[in-house]
Order: C-alpha cells, then sequence, then structure tokens
C-alpha cells in the first residue's frame, strides 16, 4: 500500500460509460478513494451501500468518495442502479487492476482489488490508509475519523 | 477500526428486560432489511432463554437508498415510544417487514392502540426524525458495518447470530462474569 505522506499518484478513470474522471478533477477537495472486491456482494452488509448513507458526513468535510474496483463500467452502472449510489464507481477494467496495482491494493491471486481505503487532502496528499481484510467490511468510522482529525489540524 | 458502542446504551436508548442483567445486547436494526427481519424471531427466542440475565436494546440504522421505507417507519417505532408503545410499534412492523407505506404504519399504530391523532403529530416532529439521525451517526461512530450489528456489553459481535451460537456465546460470558 502506498504510505501516508507522499502525492497520492494521479489517474483517469470511466465514471460511466461514456464519462471519465481523473483524482486531478477533485483538487482543493478531500478525496476518499475506496478499493473494493466486486460489485454486488450481499446488500446489506455491503461496503458501498453503507458508504452510500454515510455521504452526508464525509461531504461535512469537504471530502467526495470514490469507489473502485475491477469490474466493467456497464457492470458499474448496474450495480450503482440497483442500489442507488450518488458517488462515482470507478472501472479499473484495463489494463485491468492497473491502479489497484498503483495503490499497491491489488490481490493477484483473485484477480481484484483489495479492501482498502485512502484519505487524500486538499492538496492531493495521502493523509490516511487502512487495509480491510478481505471479508471484512471495515465500517465508516476510520474514514470520518480521518476527515475529522485533518479539518482540526487545519484549524490551529 | 473501532468495536466500541459510542455513546453507551443509555436513558435515551429503548431498553427491554432487567437494567441489571450481567449481559447487554445492542441491536442496529433497518425495519426494511430482510436479514433484521430474520434476525427479529431469534432475538426474541434469546430474550425467553436467557430471561432475567439479558438486557435488549434497539438503535436505528436505517439503509435509506434501498429501503425506502426503513426510515420512516423508524420514526414511527420512535413517535410510538412517546406513548410508552416503543416495542408493541417495533414488533408489529418487524411482523409486516414487506408492508411499510405509510397507510399501513398508520393501520399498525391503530392496532397497537396509539392515539392517533398524537401519533399523527408526532411522526412529522422533528424530535423523532433527529432521535433517527442520532442512531444512525452514534451507529457510523460504533463501526457498524451493515444490519442487523450487534453489540454485547458494548463491543461489536462479529460471530454468528444463528440462536444456537449466539446463545452459547452469550452463556461462555455468563460463565466468566
Amino acid at each position: 500500500m502506498l504510505s501516508v505522506g507522499i502525492a497520492a499518484p494521479d489517474f483517469e478513470l470511466n465514471s460511466t460509460p461514456d464519462q471519465k474522471l481523473a483524482l486531478s478533477d477533485l483538487k482543493g477537495k478531500k478525496v476518499i478513494l475506496a478499493f473494493y472486491p466486486a460489485d454486488f456482494s450481499p446488500v446489506c452488509g455491503d461496503q458501498m451501500t453503507l458508504y452510500n448513507e454515510t455521504l452526508r458526513f464525509f461531504k461535512k468535510h469537504n471530502a467526495e468518495l470514490l469507489g473502485i474496483s475491477v469490474d466493467s463500467k456497464w457492470c458499474h452502472l448496474a450495480f450503482s442502479q440497483s442500489r442507488n449510489f450518488h458517488f462515482p464507481l470507478l472501472s479499473d477494467f484495463e489494463p485491468k487492476g492497473k491502479i489497484s496495482k498503483m495503490y499497491g491494493a491489488y490481490d493477484e491471486r483473485e484477480g481484484e482489488s483489495q479492501r482498502a481505503l485512502f484519505v487524500i487532502d486538499e492538496e492531493g496528499i495521502i493523509r490516511w490508509s487502512y487495509l480491510s481484510p478481505v471479508g471484512i467490511n471495515p465500517g465508516a468510522e476510520g474514514i470520518l475519523e480521518a476527515l475529522e482529525k485533518l479539518d482540526a489540524i487545519k484549524m490551529h | 477500526m473501532s468495536t466500541q458502542l459510542k455513546p453507551p446504551v443509555n436513558k435515551k436508548d429503548h431498553i427491554q428486560g432487567d437494567p441489571d442483567a450481567p449481559i447487554e445486547l445492542l441491536e442496529y436494526g433497518d425495519y426494511q432489511c430482510p436479514h433484521c427481519g430474520r434476525a427479529y424471531p431469534i432475538i426474541k427466542n434469546i430474550q425467553k432463554r436467557l430471561g432475567k440475565k439479558l438486557k435488549f436494546a434497539f438503535r436505528n440504522f436505517p439503509l435509506t437508498e434501498i429501503h425506502p421505507d426503513a426510515f420512516n417507519a423508524a420514526v414511527a417505532a420512535e413517535a410510538a415510544g412517546q406513548q410508552k408503545k416503543f416495542w408493541e410499534m417495533h414488533d408489529i412492523i418487524f411482523e409486516h417487514q414487506r408492508l411499510l407505506a405509510t397507510e399501513n404504519i398508520l393501520m399498525y399504530a391503530k392496532e397497537t392502540g396509539l392515539n392517533m391523532a398524537e401519533f399523527s403529530r408526532d411522526i412529522q416532529s422533528d424530535v423523532f426524525l433527529n432521535k433517527v439521525e442520532d442512531d444512525i451517526e452514534s451507529g457510523i461512530r460504533s463501526g457498524v458495518n451493515g444490519t442487523p450489528s450487534f453489540y454485547v456489553n458494548g463491543k461489536k459481535y462479529n460471530g454468528s447470530w444463528e440462536e444456537e451460537e449466539f446463545v452459547n456465546f452469550l452463556s461462555q460470558l455468563l460463565v466468566r462474569i
């Protein structure tokens, strides 16, 4: 995993079938990168479904959430529509897992992204990261605490 | 990641059972979530089996984007709580969790014997809406990662909540206390 304190490498991936989103497009905002293994995991314990509910807490800290997996843009579209997501899912599809690998968040054996979280500040520096065991949804509390700490530092 | 219940169970919570029971079980649940619906009778059985040794508390964690009626159902149960009928409403909602449109909720309220004028006013009040919002925020801070999420004596329980496994876990806790 890329370590805290370094500049988050830029990338550009499909966020919808006909749109691309670059990390650098979000400069001036905090960004939460949530790498996850696969679309359509069981509903009520699903990490992206949970984050969809916690977005309003992230937004209070000027933070945007990006979900990233190796699923195709069409699969992401179907997943997003079925769960009513209000944040982009990025498709790390071709070359497969390139960005996940760049962030050190790729499981070579499964051919999927790991369950890895990064919080990036307004200047594009990685300020917090967490690698979760693949079967365990880490919840939103770690992200929220990291965002609060960043805002607290700024106040001083 | 946090595994501690924040804040601990307090007087704002709805609690069933002996307040001095050695085991405190808290659920974050969503009235429209099928897993919570399946957990509902299991919890009832566990309460029966552990009797005075268990108290049970419930906080709301509606996943509103996939369960469009869950938030209103949560508010309705909280509003019923104002008339000391939280658990009656909680139960009837879980027993009919596929039918949670407003007209259904009003029918359950009537069956529960609520004062309908007060109830109709209370379900539109910010007080109960804020209670549900506060529950959600406390859930996030406690590390809720899906529904149902259970906390035993203030710590997140990640084991199985099938009846036998859960009772075994809780009973072993009793031995240690």
